[in-house]
């Protein structure tokens, strides 16, 4: 049955791609030229990620960009990586915004097409430090454009901690918080089986013995040694977070501590006068560094190509990084931007970018010839462990 | 109309002179609707079980295999359907007993006056979006809500504490504790199970009761081997309801509780956002073989006699 609704959907593609005849694209086939927009684009993003100034009318990076090119936006919200690339695999989708733990999976799937990078005439304005990340390029491939990154930070109530929390140590282990009280049931995790790497990031910093280089390349025996702090941790968690607004609420109205969390909520939290701040304590963090990219049969190629220079306009980048708490992936965004104002990316976390380790999907073979495991198990194993197993 | 009238009245005579014909075209939609939208997405879906998915890439392997019921299996996800065939079962056993009393007077002692104020207000909470309700519990039961500023007041604080220490149930406050979630399944659902027990209470006889009470037995025995056997129908057909619209519940789980799996939101996590479909499937295949047993159950209680 899914076959048949695939080959309808590929021959209305196919259609749809006619009129701009030059530019139809055979699997993982490059772009030569960009033609005459389509007059349409669908996005798949995280929510807040395209705003056309419905929310706030300061917030708009579509509009212009709609009068410009004539390609109308539509956007589809999507919760978590893993509901990404299942959207991705359903096909129709023009462009996706890609978190690292999603790009590798789309670019080993085939999912998405190599990105001409010769028609993205602004991507020399991109962060040198993320031209050639490698959840975007691949064999020297390059699949797509840097967006926007960020830091998942340690969110702490500045009443709790007077001082910054110095390890993440106080939402692994149980302890005595700074206000004598204990941590069990005032500390939240991320929802995500990702968040397995926090936990092996912090071993990496505890216990050297363990070897953890990559904290998304474990070996079987440094894997256990996370779970082990994770289900130390089960003990002492309030809820695991996956709702930023539950997390926000949970601050408010719960009495939760400390955190990992986003920028998003901590910038909520302070306009709302709430005490909370973040810091990156000395063990790194994990973060996030997403990629616009396009979807190998992509009804819309030429608007695709307008939006991905479009993505790394100054202006978007700046306006974008002010809304989401995120960091511009080009530079230039972060001087004159009127919402994000001249601190804004040190808010955020720009010089942080070094004890980074970004989001990237652990796979089996994980070079040296070292045998790691794979994603699908870091989904079951999590979800035992918020199970209490 | 001059020349359409006599047109449907040739077709009205034709259909009323062969009733098996009037018959079939009047039962055809609704069986087709049966059959094919709701037996054929059963289907879809018993087949997809029997698929699985390749982890890297996440793409559906479209090929027979018993794989995605062995993850089933697995002592997590066994773990997820007891815990929520435990709540099921817990917030069933609780709504009627809670139920049992209200109907009973409402059937037996409010006058019709009151009777209706008391149906007003058992369905009253329906009129309000389930969400709305579910998230206005978030608040009431949070650390800092109103419940917790009572119980403070009331120095009651001890007892609820004790009961936040009980393993299993307890956590850190009541909004993320099984026993917070407990209490709004029970809320949430009670209604459904209070009218049936209302309904089956109300076509006790009177002279029943009465002729009991005359052969001399207590009010307690009257009560056991008279009324409870007469209206238990009404509780298992209560039962259903409460049972079936806690164990495919996702929301009050996502909101509440220490956000250990319910089946609905494995379901949830494994088609939606992991895009494993025939492990959602599977998954979905648990609730449904569970019903299949209890509404079996349930008929051979009578709870159907009175339909």
């Amino acid at each position: 049955m899914h076959r048949t609704i695939g080959l309808v959907a590929s021959v209305v593609a196919l259609v749809l791609m006619v009129p701009s005849a030059g530019t139809i694209l055979g699997q993982g086939q490059m772009m030569q030229a960009i033609g005459a927009g389509e007059g349409a684009l669908w996005i798949i993003a995280w929510a807040g990620y395209i705003e056309r100034g419905e929310t706030d009318k300061n917030y708009d990076w579509v509009t212009t960009f709609e009068k410009q090119t004539g390609c109308k936006v539509r956007v589809k919200t999507a919760a978590t990586s893993d509901e990404m690339v299942a959207l991705m695999n359903e096909g129709g989708f023009d462009v996706v915004t890609a978190s690292g733990d999603a790009s590798n999976r789309l670019i080993s799937g085939g999912r998405v097409q190599e990105v001409n990078l010769s028609l993205v005439p602004s991507y020399n304005t991109v962060d040198e430090r993320l031209r050639n990340a490698p959840w975007h390029t691949v064999g020297g491939k390059h699949y797509g454009v840097p967006y926007q990154w960020g830091p998942n930070v340690l969110m702490y109530n500045t009443k709790v901690f007077k001082t910054p929390p110095k390890s993440w140590g106080v939402v692994f282990r149980e302890q005595r918080l700074p206000d004598g009280k204990s941590n069990k049931g005032r500390v939240q995790a991320y929802d995500g089986p990702i968040y397995v790497a926090d936990a092996a990031l912090y071993l990496a910093y505890h216990k050297p013995a363990l070897g953890i280089k990559d904290p998304y390349a474990l070996d079987r025996k440094q894997f256990n040694a996370a779970l082990d702090v994770l289900r130390q941790q089960r003990k002492i968690v309030h809820r695991y977070w996956h709702d930023a607004f539950i997390q926000i609420d949970d601050f408010t109205n719960e009495g939760v501590a400390a955190s990992s969390s986003w920028p998003f909520q901590v910038n909520l939290l302070k306009a709302k006068k709430f005490p909370v701040a973040s810091t990156i304590p000395v063990e790194g963090a994990t973060g996030w560094a997403d990629t616009t990219m396009v979807h190998v049969s992509a009804p819309h190629p030429n608007c695709s190509y307008q939006w991905l220079e479009h993505s790394v306009s100054p202006k978007l980048q700046g306006d974008l990084a002010a809304w989401f708490g995120s960091v511009p992936a080009v530079p230039a965004a972060c001087n004159g931007n009127k919402l994000l104002g001249s601190d804004g990316c040190d808010v955020n976390g720009l010089k942080n970018f070094s004890r980074i380790r970004y989001w990237k999907t652990p796979v089996a073979n994980c070079g040296g010839g070292r045998e790691c495991v794979p994603y699908h198990e870091w989904v079951t194993n999590y979800i035992a462990v918020i199970g209490g197993r | 109309m001059s020349t359409g009238a006599p047109l449907a009245r040739r077709i009205s005579t034709y259909l009323y002179r062969r009733p098996a014909l009037a018959l079939g075209l009047l039962l055809t939609p609704p069986l087709a609707w049966l059959g094919l939208v709701y037996l054929g997405s059963l289907v879809a879906l018993l087949v997809q079980s029997f698929f699985s998915l390749d982890g890297f890439t996440g793409q559906v392997v479209r090929r027979f295999t018993f794989a995605t019921y062995g993850d089933l299996f697995t002592r997590a996800n066994v773990d997820i359907i007891l815990r929520t065939a435990g709540m099921a079962a817990a917030v069933t056993v609780a709504a009627a007993v809670a139920a049992f009393p209200l109907a009973y007077y409402m059937a037996r002692y409010a006058s019709p006056r009151m009777k209706a104020a008391l149906f007003l207000a058992v369905l009253l909470p329906l009129w309000s979006s389930y969400l709305v309700r579910v998230y206005s519990w978030k608040l009431i039961l949070a650390k800092e809500g109103i419940l917790n500023w009572t119980v403070t007041r009331l120095r009651l604080e001890g007892v609820l504490e004790w009961l936040l220490t009980l393993p299993g149930i307890g956590g850190p406050s009541l909004s993320v504790s099984l026993l917070g979630m407990f209490i709004v399944f029970l809320y949430v659902w009670l209604p459904y199970m209070i009218l049936p027990v209302e309904a089956a209470l109300e076509r006790v006889p009177e002279s029943l009761i009465e002729a009991s009470g005359d052969l001399g037995a207590r009010p307690a025995d009257t009560f056991r081997r008279v009324i409870l056997p007469l209206a238990f129908p009404g509780v298992v057909a209560g039962s259903i309801f409460t049972f079936a619209l806690t164990l495919g519940d996702f929301i009050v789980p996502y909101a509440l509780g220490n956000s250990a799996f319910f089946i609905g939101q494995a379901v949830l996590a494994h088609q939606g956002t992991a895009g494993n479909i025939p492990l959602a499937a599977a998954f979905t295949v648990v609730p449904t073989v569970i019903m299949a047993f209890y509404l079996v159950a349930a008929k051979r209680a009578g709870a159907f006699d009175a339909l």
